[in-house]
């Protein structure tokens, strides 16, 4: 993906949510924790702080989720959460699992 | 009457939006022999392929359905079938086939015609008859109704699934609320996704039909991958993948299944066959690009619509494929093979509703005859019939 980190060195850190029941947003840009993002859901905008280094294209949450609560992404479940995480925090294979195709 | 596009009306009823002459051979022997007629003929194009000899059972059947709903394609006026003489699939069987649209329509077997000159020469004679007449028919103002758009991704990256499939999908939906149609496919990127599908079935048969397509095929990937001797290639999902922020396989069928929108779900067709009725299909294929694409056109898309993160120059003949990139980068790098820049979403100059309205209003474009940079630079490898294996 070293393509895609160069695209975009700008210093809004967007976050996109694709379906408004989404419990999490997509980094358009390479985040450091602490920074403060912008929320775009269609046309409302909002604001929000980074709790990790989140890298573009990777998911940050947009509100608290708690152990085996489900990630919401396209409108839809695409895991749980192994452990409870904060809105704003990093979430990937280290704190998500998914029963499906995982061997 | 909502939307229209001016598009070519057939004798069939059905509505084409190129006004081609296809050359087609019914089997890979008379395939030069078909490249050397399109070569002599402004307006024709031809087909290549490698099958047709030596076939069998399903397999066959595969091949002939498809070869014949080529020539069933409304966006050919006109069909040459070429043959050779001695193959299992007929030209003359092709031409049956073919033969109820009532579009014109010539064959040409070579070891009828005497050799490869001689057949070329009658081909040449077919086609520019044919031509000539196609070229006085005029465009008419249709219903969006009549438009029939097929999906397909390839070349992804991590923008694929976050803003060009779901800036397509708003498209489709637009398109599919009209009364048209819209065909999704590479049921390998979709496993995952089968209970989501089923349940935006338009009835319980139709959800059973796309859960027994999606794990046959995810069957099919097992068998394979349980038989690898490198074990790097047995995982569903990439190391790629996980760098690029996916961190399940359903998140990545979801960023694929988007590309369908949020309509209903009308049915699920079997590689070669047609579309029955209209609304959102699903097409059972593999997801390898030309033969996703084949089978799609062969249902009846008279285009392809086609999002491509890292960026690629495929064409079909005679349908435009239309290329959408969510990645600003590969728009500016591959500026003469990219139609569409999906990427203003990344760099926030649009939002996902903005982009699928330019999708969709460019498909209405091309419809009526705009050129699409596939067409122009002529591409035209994704022609590839699926094997059973």
């Amino acid at each position: 993906m070293s393509q895609v980190h160069l695209i975009m060195n700008q210093k809004e850190k967007l976050i996109l949510v694709i379906d408004p029941k989404d419990n999490v947003g997509v980094a358009l840009t390479d985040i450091r924790e602490g920074d403060t993002c912008i929320i775009r859901r269609g046309d409302i905008v909002e604001q929000m702080t980074a709790l990790d280094n989140i890298p573009f294209g990777h998911k940050i949450a947009l509100t608290n989720v708690e152990k085996d609560e489900p990630v919401y992404k396209y409108g839809e479940e695409i895991g749980k959460m192994k452990e409870g995480i904060k809105r704003g925090g990093w979430i990937h294979s280290h704190n998500m699992y998914c029963e499906r195709g995982m061997g | 009457m909502g939307d229209t596009f001016m598009g070519y009306r057939r004798k069939d009823g059905s509505v084409g939006i190129r006004n081609l002459i296809a050359i087609i051979p019914s089997v890979f022997c008379s395939s030069k022999v078909v490249e050397r007629i399109a070569c002599q003929v402004p307006g024709t194009v031809y087909f290549r392929h490698p099958v047709g000899c030596s076939q069998v059972g399903e397999d066959l059947e595969i091949t002939a359905k498809t070869l014949i709903q080529i020539g069933r394609h409304p966006n050919f006026a006109g069909v040459v079938v070429v043959g050779l003489g001695c193959e299992r699939f007929s030209p003359y069987e092709l031409v049956e086939g073919i033969s109820s649209t009532g579009k014109m329509l010539q064959t040409v077997v070579i070891q009828e015609a005497g050799d490869s000159l001689k057949a070329i020469e009658e081909g040449v004679r077919y086609a520019r008859e044919m031509q000539q007449i196609a070229s006085r028919q005029q465009r008419e103002e249709v219903d969006v109704s009549e438009l029939t758009i097929a999906l397909n991704c390839g070349g992804a990256d991590a923008t694929s699934g976050m803003v060009a499939n779901p800036a397509l999908g708003i498209a489709s939906d637009k398109l599919v609320a009209q009364g048209g149609s819209s065909i999704l496919s590479e049921l390998t990127e979709l496993l995952g996704t089968e209970h989501i599908l089923a349940r935006r079935a338009v009835n319980d048969q139709v959800a059973r039909e796309i859960k027994e397509a999606i794990y046959r095929m995810e069957e099919r990937l097992k068998n394979q991958t349980a038989n690898s001797s490198n074990p790097n290639r047995k995982h569903l999902i990439s190391k790629g993948n996980y760098d690029g922020g996916l961190s399940s396989v359903v998140e990545k069928s979801l960023g694929s299944m988007k590309k369908g929108g949020n309509a209903p779900v009308s049915g699920v067709i079997r590689y070669g066959e047609p579309l029955k009725g209209k609304g959102l299909f699903l097409l059972d294929s593999p997801g390898h690009d030309g033969e996703v694409a084949t089978g799609q056109v062969a249902a009846g898309a008279q285009m392809i619509l086609f999002p491509t993160g890292r960026g690629t120059p495929t064409g079909f003949p005679g349908v435009p494929v239309v290329k959408i990139t969510g990645n600003p980068k590969t728009y500016n790098k591959m500026n003469e093979n990219i139609d569409i820049n999906a990427g203003t979403v990344i760099t926030g100059e649009k939002t996902l509703e903005e982009v699928g309205e330019e999708i969709y209003q460019e498909i209405l474009d091309v419809a009526s005859g705009k050129m699409v940079k596939s067409e122009i630079l002529g591409h035209d490898e994704l022609f590839c019939i699926t094997r059973v294996p």
